[in-house]
């Protein structure tokens, strides 16, 4: 019996998709628009997220220390430093360490470091990592402040370009998703209206007949969920090909990589965006039917 | 089955459609309702099914308030009325076995109960060879006669009958007062309001005579009226 009902609802939801079909695409088209943006976007964030994540166990904080601090004195800023919260690991390089370092970067060519043995320019350093990214920076900041630092270092550009980033892109994604899901939504909403006019005659009859509201309701709620759904659909499909031999070709280059390819990852954004998309056709309809169908 | 209690009707504009009308209809009746155009013979119908609010006064039906009904509850009383339309209302791109099986359908009912009872329907009101014609190939009084089978098909106790010969010719019109009657007979009740004067004296019934919104007659083996 129940079974009946939604037989009957998908009848009359396709044959009313059918008979308005420009109106039909133009709205899934739109859903698959706005949808698009919104799951390209949360990939990018993603990507952006994942990438920060690999930085921020890399990036340091690079502390100079003056030249005239004594070890004592040095000892007792490292115990400052650790007691901080927000930093995670502490490290001292002398500078006898620092320079055996250079050498060995240096390889074949460490002659040329040769003699600096015994005026050694380079300072005492610690290097310090963050409990996160964000805090980097107002970290270095803070530190810079204290008597015997000598100078701060770390990777400013690239841990603030990529955090700024982030935050644009989601920013952006996201009030262009808003104003394509309102633009879909009153697509959907005019759609269902025009079936619902093209139908006045049968919604009159089916009230003279006794039939419930949600009765009436039922076939124009699925017609817009259904034209939300394929919107969804498509843009999944554009979204799941395209990122795929996205990610083959980028992976050459270095400066900028999609690393998250783990499907446990990206399908409950695809998955999001079909759930989106029926919600984004039953509030379409659900607006059209609003007023027509007091009884 | 049906009561009526000092009920008015004002619409918005103003007019005064019914004033102050009191009335009881009992089960298994046939009644007319009669009088001349804009007397408030639809306007008191559609106080019954739930169409208009009462401005004063109630209407009760089976024991229920309509007029304090709540609006889940209508489908159900509107369930159990059968309504007959002078215009038919009939449904023009489904067939004749669709537009009967619409009523089953939007009740609810199962594929099996409506192959069951249409047709069983359907040959009651001696349509049975033309389930699958669509209502524009059949004549008035065909049409006439789905859109009782459509009224009927879902066992209801009380039909609606507004001005249903309007449209018929006198021939047909007397076919469709026996069908009428038939549905009477089997317990059903029957309220039609008409203009049909001829039919109203034939028929001996009970006759409830509205003008200008006020009930001016009620009475049992009635005529149209006294001067016809
Ligand atoms: N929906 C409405 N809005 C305003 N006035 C109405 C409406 N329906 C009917 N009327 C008025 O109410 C009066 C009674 O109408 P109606 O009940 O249709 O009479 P009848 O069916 O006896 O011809 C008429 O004057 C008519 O113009
Ligand atoms: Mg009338």
């Amino acid at each position: 019996m129940k079974l009946n009902i939604v037989g009957y609802y998908f009848r009359e939801a396709v044959q009313s998709i059918w008979r308005n079909s420009w109106l039909s695409m133009a709205s899934i088209g739109v859903v698959a628009v706005s949808l698009f943006i919104l799951g390209s976007s949360l990939l990018l964030v993603l990507n952006v997220n994942s990438m920060v994540g690999a930085l921020e166990s890399r990036v340091e904080i690079n502390v100079f220390i003056k030249d005239k601090t004594t070890p004592a004195q040095i000892k007792e800023m490292e115990e400052g430093l650790r007691s901080m919260p927000d930093i995670s690991e502490v490290r001292f390089i002398s500078k006898t360490q620092a320079l055996e370092e250079m050498k060995e970067k240096f390889g074949d060519k460490k002659e040329i470091l040769s003699g600096l043995e015994e005026k050694n320019p380079l300072p005492d350093t610690f290097r310090i990592k963050t409990a996160s990214i964000e805090m980097v920076q107002p970290l270095a900041q803070q530190i810079e402040g204290l008597p015997q630092v000598d100078q701060v270092r770390y990777g400013q550009n690239v841990v603030e370009k990529l955090v700024a980033f982030g935050r644009w892109v989601r920013l952006a994604g996201l009030v262009a998703m808003i104003l394509f899901a309102i633009a879909a939504v009153f697509l959907i909403a005019t759609t269902t209206r025009l079936s619902v006019y093209a139908r006045r005659r049968e919604i009159g009859i089916m009230k003279y007949l006794g039939a419930t509201n949600w009765f009436v309701r039922g076939p124009f709620l699925l017609e817009g969920m259904l034209l939300g759904f394929l919107g969804s659909v498509l843009a999944v499909m554009v979204i799941y090909f395209g990122y795929f031999s996205l990610v083959g070709t980028i992976k050459v280059s270095l400066l900028f990589m999609l690393t998250v390819t783990d499907p446990g990852l990206i399908l409950p954004v695809l998955e999001g965006l079909v759930a989106l998309g029926l919600i984004i056709g039953a509030a379409g309809s659900t607006i059209s039917m609003r007023k027509f169908l007091m009884v | 089955m049906i009561h009526l209690y000092n009920v008015t009707k004002i619409y918005p504009n103003g007019v005064k459609a019914l004033s102050d009308v009191t009335l009881s209809i009992r089960k298994g009746e046939f009644v007319f309702l009669v009088g001349p155009s804009g007397a408030g013979k639809t306007t008191l119908v559609r106080l019954i099914f739930r169409e208009e609010l009462p401005t004063r006064g109630q209407v009760i039906f089976n024991g229920k308030n309509v007029g304090r009904m709540r609006m889940v509850e209508v489908p159900y009383l509107r369930r159990r009325i059968g309504m007959v339309f002078q215009d038919f209302r009939l449904l023009p791109q489904k067939t004749v076995f669709e537009n009967v099986a619409f009523a089953l359908e939007v009740a609810g009912s199962g594929r099996r109960d409506i192959r069951k009872r249409v047709p069983v329907i359907l040959n009651m009101v001696g349509l049975a060879g033309k389930a699958g014609m669509y209502p524009a190939q059949l004549s008035g009084g065909e049409q006439q006669r789905v859109c009782v089978a459509r009224a009927i098909v879902n066992n209801p106790v009380l039909i609606i009958a507004d001005e249903p010969t309007g449209n018929l010719d006198p021939e047909t019109s007397w076919e469709l007062m026996k069908l009428l009657m038939d549905i009477n007979r089997r317990g059903t009740t029957v309220i039609m309001a008409t203009h049909a004067w001829d039919i109203v004296n034939a028929m001996k019934k009970r006759v409830l005579a509205l003008t200008g919104g006020r009930l001016i007659r009620d009475e049992e083996q009635g005529a149209y009226c006294y001067e016809a």
